[in-house]
């Protein structure tokens, strides 16, 4: 009995394991025949857009005959993606940051959009450049999105015309017990290189070189440049060694609050934070990040949202449809700015809304120095030792020191 | 039920029916008499025959759920192993033999699909470059970096589509928009269409010879749209969507017979099966690239890359510090708990313990969160209460502020655990230590921690194995930090775990998962090493005190 039980049970073994092996095996290989339309279009997205987007969709499926089905999907949406496309479960439609493009397209898992040259010309061009990529654009853009500084007009009437204003403005009310912080910019304990992008560009700081088509060339770190190790230099004597501006006990969790709270009267953020500072009753105004008095101007990164053609989805054509041929119009690009107010990157539907909110307007005016976020896998490689090297120095660390290790690992993860 | 906790009880009685069967029905076995005669009679009562129904309905269900996409990915042998197991479990439920595989087939079943699986999976996964960039095959790599390099042919128009159809075939209707002149696009070219009736909006209407395909039900053909391109002397028309097409060229092809990539404008990238990349005369790769073996280069990777290996020392002392400090901290507050409890003299025991479990009750990302917001250096509680200090960015401070956050959500478990233990502990044995003249603090040392120690060495180990692998604890309140200024890699309170996760590149959003799953492997090994050794020493200790 015992001996027929082992059996058994070894036997069941056996298969289960069989069953996971041969799954694996046999997936790729039949990828090609299950490439069947359905007339059905799936598109993912996150929580917050899914509502937002689930009458367009209904719409355009109503109009075409077919039915869509919008999947929100709760978080880690790219590797969601990338891996559900991979083994044949993906969406036809993904919608997401444009710096995942790079990624995406590594993996085979999105088709470049083929926009006429008349829908092109429709966009903000810095959105048509954030989805360009290796030449090819690789997505519908949607909103667009950058920090900007926001000021408690209450405390600060007029826009401050340089960091070095900024700052004496900031010490004063707080010597005055006005505030507690002179600025809030979401730094944190690990560090934000989005964040404080404005403040090191400003100073003359940068990441990459660039190719000869202008993207952001991979092989040519600059974070250790001279300018870039000036420009971490500024950084130390805003931190907390020096004028106590950037903090490390600021950051993304409690930015926006503390702001709120009346602590500090500027903050580094974007249009995310309008619904809270909105909420907070005090009079606020936005502008752009200022630069130095000696230096150049604060190029905030932009970030693009758009929608992408899942390579491996089920309903390719429609999805084309979709992309290239719905969102792209102005009348739908409006719908969706009123439902989800971001600076829409249609610049037909983001002169009409200008109206609507001026808040809108501001962000795009402030982004106007923005360069797009680099969409190359290597961006990758940036955040982690960049921000490393920037709570260094922001701590009163050697910023030379902080800029060669932080190259010296950019460098070996990119050659990885 | 409490000598289960001790587990010497159960071992030591003896065993009147088959053996593997639940205490309670061998609890009953005394009251059946003639054994097999009961059992016939219980074996077809309704309850026996509704639960029969239910888990083989269950079982069948699963299999039907799984027949459609394995049929779809033509999965023969995986759909053979479902069939074979999903009649080997009817079988078993079926027949009134093999009564010990009833209890244990399904356990063991679970045991090979998520634990042992994973595990094969991990290691299989070490061998390989699998991770961002190497997902694939070596084909779909080929296609994505075709599909990726089509361009417009430049100057050509950009048409409006309509789909049509002749004699069964998928004709493309082309609308020139400047021109507004009708072509029809078949397989085999071009060619001009008279009459055409054209809407405003570029969309045919109506044109001799062909039948305009409904939206609708162009859709349903998907696939053979999506393939379908009209050859031209510059490339081919493919569509965009339903409603437009454009005359596109791809600029890279994969040449078989060089196992290469080539561009008309020169470029040239060779096949290299060892990084699973086209690389190009200078090294350079182009994006999509492809799953190989790669034998023992992760582990090889893991032990000779200094970036990697040179850390890996301080991150395997500091991890065993941390799990050693946290099973010693929550063990040693959680007795101290349960044996203050304990005493009988202690009023509103169950008051005290509903409020020492919330801890254990509430959801730890959120405590954990509000953890790290309380060790903020300018606005936090610690900072209030003793003063600023920046303690989450001082290696020591953080480490001491890990374990007590550790403590704070671990204690509540070893508590309950022990009190569970200390009820075990017969009275007459510490009644008996203190009649002999023992002090409390001697009976409680060689009387009731031996006991207890005999039933918690196991639930110790798999808390050892548990805080070994601690990845949430550190990657929600410091995420590794703080790290030196020269080095980004490993910060002061990384465990294996948390580094593994940044080494991997997960935190970065380029994943690989090979080197993870071969980082896994190290770990697995060294939890497996310590809870074995730990294991036959707490047997050899039970073979002394039972």
């Amino acid at each position: 009995m015992r001996i027929r039980t082992a059996g058994v049970i070894a036997a069941a073994g056996l298969l289960m394991l069989g069953v996971a092996a041969c799954g694996g095996t046999n997936e790729p290989a039949a990828t090609p025949s299950k490439d069947k339309g359905n007339g059905k279009l799936v598109l993912w997205t996150d929580p917050t857009r899914a509502p937002v987007l689930k009458p367009f969709a209904e719409a355009f499926g109503k109009e075409n005959g077919v039915t869509v089905e919008v999947k929100e999907i709760s978080e880690n949406q790219q590797q969601t993606f990338i891996t559900a496309s991979q083994q044949g479960s993906g969406p036809d439609i993904m919608v997401g940051a444009h710096d995942w493009i790079g990624n995406m397209v590594q993996n085979g898992a999105i088709d470049p959009v083929q926009l006429t040259a008349e829908q092109k010309a429709a966009f903000h061009p810095n959105a048509i450049k954030a989805v360009t990529f290796n030449g090819q654009i690789y997505g519908a853009p949607y909103a667009m999105e950058n920090v900007a500084l926001i000021r408690n007009t209450d405390l600060v009437p007029a826009a401050p015309a340089t960091i070095e204003d900024l700052i004496k403005t900031g010490k004063e009310l707080k010597a005055a017990k006005k505030v507690q912080e002179i600025l809030c910019v979401p730094f944190g304990a690990a560090g934000d290189v989005y964040h404080t992008y404005p403040l090191f560009s400003a100073a003359g700081g940068s990441l990459f070189g660039t190719t000869a088509s202008g993207d952001p060339d991979p092989s040519k770190v600059t974070v250790n440049t001279p300018e870039s190790i000036a420009a971490l230099e500024k950084m130390k004597a805003l931190g907390e060694k020096g004028e106590g501006a950037i903090k490390t006990s600021i950051g993304n969790e409690n930015g926006i609050p503390t702001f709120v709270q009346k602590k500090c009267a500027f903050l580094i953020s974007g249009p995310w934070s309008m619904n809270d500072v909105k909420k907070a009753g005090f009079g606020y105004d936005i502008s752009a990040v200022p630069g130095f008095a000696a230096g150049g101007q604060a190029k905030p990164f932009l970030g693009v949202q758009a929608f992408y053609v899942a390579s491996k989805g089920k309903s390719k054509v429609l999805a084309q449809e979709f992309v290239a041929n719905y969102v792209t119009n102005k009348d739908v690009a409006m719908a969706l700015y009123k439902a989800d107010p971001r600076p829409a990157a249609l610049t037909a539907a983001a002169d009409a809304v200008k109206s609507l909110d001026p808040n809108a307007e501001k962000f795009v005016l402030a982004g106007a120095n923005g360069i797009p976020m680099p969409a190359i896998p290597a961006m990758g490689a940036i955040w982690g030792p960049m921000a490393n090297a920037e709570v260094a120095v922001v701590k009163g660390g050697d910023a030379k020191t902080a800029a060669e290790a932080a190259t010296k690992a950019i460098t070996a993860e990119i050659n990885k | 039920m409490t000598t289960e906790v001790t587990g010497a009880g159960s071992e030591r009685s003896p065993h009147p029916g088959p053996s593997g069967q639940a205490p309670d029905q061998r609890s009953r076995g005394g009251r059946r008499g003639d054994a097999e005669q009961v059992r016939r009679t219980r074996e077809l009562s309704t309850g026996f025959i509704v639960s029969r129904i239910a888990v083989l309905g269950i079982v069948a269900a699963l299999l039907i759920y799984a027949l459609p996409p394995l049929i779809q990915t033509e999965a023969w042998t995986a759909l053979g192993v479902v069939g074979v197991v999903t009649a080997l479990v009817a079988y078993l439920y079926l027949t009134p033999r093999h009564i010990p595989a009833k209890y244990l087939v399904p356990g063991t079943i679970f045991l090979f699909a998520f634990a042992i699986v994973p595990i094969v999976l991990t290691f299989v996964t070490a061998f390989t470059n699998f991770g961002d960039g190497h997902r694939g095959t070596k084909d779909e790599a080929i296609r994505a970096i075709e599909t990726s390099s089509v361009t417009q042919v430049p100057g050509s128009p950009e048409y409006y589509l309509t789909i049509a159809e002749r004699d069964g075939e998928l004709v493309f209707l082309l609308v020139d928009p400047d021109t507004k002149a009708v072509q029809a696009g078949t397989a085999d070219g071009l060619s001009p269409v008279d009459g055409a009736e054209v809407s405003l909006t570029g969309k045919v209407l109506s044109a001799g010879g062909y039948t305009v395909i409904p939206t609708a039900q162009a859709a349903e053909r998907d696939a053979e749209i999506a393939a379908f391109s009209v050859p031209t002397a510059g490339g081919a028309v493919k569509a965009t969507g339903l409603s437009r097409a454009f005359e596109g060229k791809a600029d890279k092809s994969y040449d078989a017979a060089c196992d290469c990539v080539t561009s008309p404008s020169g470029g040239r990238w060779v096949a290299d099966e060892v990084e699973g990349y086209f690389v190009d005369a200078e090294g350079k790769h182009l994006d999509q690239g492809w799953k190989v073996d790669v034998g023992f280069a992760n582990f090889t990777k893991a032990l000779t890359d200094p970036t990697i290996s040179g850390h890996f020392l301080n991150v395997l002392i500091w991890n065993f510090v941390f799990a050693l400090s946290a099973v010693a901290t929550t063990f040693a507050l959680g007795m101290i708990v349960a044996l203050a409890l304990h005493s009988p003299r202690v009023r509103g025991t169950k008051f005290y313990r509903i409020i020492l479990i919330l801890p254990y009750a509430m959801p730890g990302f959120a405590m954990l969160l509000i953890w790290r917001d309380m060790f903020n250096t300018d606005f936090g509680l610690i900072s209030k209460l003793f003063g600023v200090h920046d303690w989450l960015g001082t290696p020591t401070t953080a480490r001491l502020g890990l374990i007590v956050i550790n403590l704070w959500m671990g204690f509540p478990y070893m508590f309950l655990v022990i009190t569970g233990a200390l009820q075990a502990v017969p009275r007459e044995l510490t009644d008996a230590a203190r009649i002999d003249g023992a002090s409390a603090w001697a009976g409680f040392r060689r009387v009731t921690l031996p006991l207890v120690l005999v039933a918690l060495t196991p639930l110790l180990i798999s808390s050892f194995g548990f805080n070994f692998n601690n990845f949430n604890n550190i990657k929600l309140v410091t995420n590794g930090g703080p790290y030196a200024i020269d080095n980004s890699t490993v910060g002061a309170t990384d465990l294996l775990i948390s580094y593994t996760y940044r080494v991997a590149g997960f935190d970065s959003g380029v994943a690989d998962f090979g080197f993870a799953a071969a980082i896994s492997v190290f770990i697995f090994a060294i939890v497996a090493t310590v809870s074995t050794v730990a294991f036959w020493r707490s047997r050899a200790q039970e073979e002394v005190y039972s």
